[in-house]
């Protein structure tokens, strides 16, 4: 038995190893958990980017559940996962509401002029001091939001087609049919 | 050359000076008070950084966050409560010690410990395989002899 010890050893190791290296492809082993998942989504009043004069706040988003899409004009992977956002508000999946973080009115601008504008709303959170309150550290981020106001799903990272078959589409359609 | 070594090693040590932006603040005792909240938090985007070593944007948001929390008149506690809300537990820089948090904490003084043992165990074969005294029996048989 001790002449096996050593090899038992490195064989436990050897499987833990390949067990973390398979898990770690899976999901983002640096993304955080939202503790704001099951939560009211945080009060914010920030000006609507396509007339900075009106104020927006949670009350006015009540209603009907939207995605909250965290993106920046310096953000490179915004613009990967731009096409698969602006697939999901064609398709009239969901109201996809726009946070544009940290970023340039300018900027932006040329950015929706280039890369397309499927935003129902923006809201603009120019120093990123709202953002603090959702759990936001970068973009691209993604949350979707109930009809209450209560945040079901969070995502650090670019949405991707299997984001939305997995995850945003069955949450919705609990949400549709209670 | 030794002075030489040694002026340099001052002039690097100048390197982990804090890279946060200045800020207003009131004493120095507060000051010293930042400092320490700021090494116990984690920066969220470069994640083996402290938010005192961090030159992110997240890290400096973050900084500027927790100096408006202090002007407030919050607690360390109250601001690291605020932070763990909104970012999770792992915020926290130094962990704390909780049932989830035991083996992260203690996990490398067992494992030395356990090395320790079967170091121990081994020297005490190999003593005993060498020693001339001891009963030779079917577990003795490798001595220098054989080989």
């Amino acid at each position: 038995m001790q002449r096996w010890l050593p090899l038992l050893a490195f064989a436990t190791l050897a499987v833990l190893l390949f067990a973390g290296v398979r898990l770690s492809g899976q999901r983002d082993p640096n993304a955080l958990p939202s503790p704001l998942v099951g939560r009211q989504a945080p009060a914010f009043a920030l000006p609507d980017f396509r007339n900075p004069e009106r104020i927006v706040t949670n009350a006015d988003l009540l209603g009907a559940p939207y995605l909250l899409n965290v993106w920046g004009s310096w953000c490179p992977t915004c613009r990967y996962e731009h096409p698969i956002i602006t697939e999901i508000a064609e398709q009239g999946l969901v109201k996809v509401v726009g946070y544009n973080y940290k970023d340039e009115p300018e900027d932006a601008r040329r950015w929706l002029q280039q890369f397309g504008d499927p935003y129902a709303l923006i809201i603009v959170d120019r120093d990123g001091r709202r953002a603090i309150d959702w759990g936001i550290y970068g973009a691209p981020e993604t949350f979707l939001v109930d009809a209450r106001g209560k945040v079901i799903f969070k995502h650090a990272g670019p949405v991707t087609w299997d984001i939305v078959r997995e995850k945003l589409v069955p949450l919705l359609q609990k949400e549709a049919a209670p | 050359m030794t002075r030489l070594l040694l002026a340099l090693l001052i002039a690097l040590s100048a390197a982990t000076a804090l890279a946060i932006e200045p800020l207003p603040f009131r004493d120095a005792a507060e000051e010293a008070r930042f400092r320490a909240l700021i090494a116990e938090l984690r920066c969220v985007m470069c994640q083996s950084q402290s938010l005192a070593d961090s030159n992110s944007m997240i890290a400096s948001d973050l900084r500027r966050e927790v100096f408006d929390l202090m002007q407030q008149g919050r607690s360390d506690a109250e601001i690291k409560d605020f932070l763990v809300e909104r970012y999770s537990e792992f915020v926290l820089y130094r962990p704390p010690l909780n049932p989830t948090t035991w083996l992260l904490w203690f996990a490398p003084a067992l494992i030395l410990l356990g090395g320790a043992i079967a170091l121990v165990r081994v020297m005490r074969r190999r003593a005993a395989a060498l020693d001339p005294t001891a009963p030779r029996g079917p577990a003795n048989q490798d001595t220098p002899e054989d080989w």
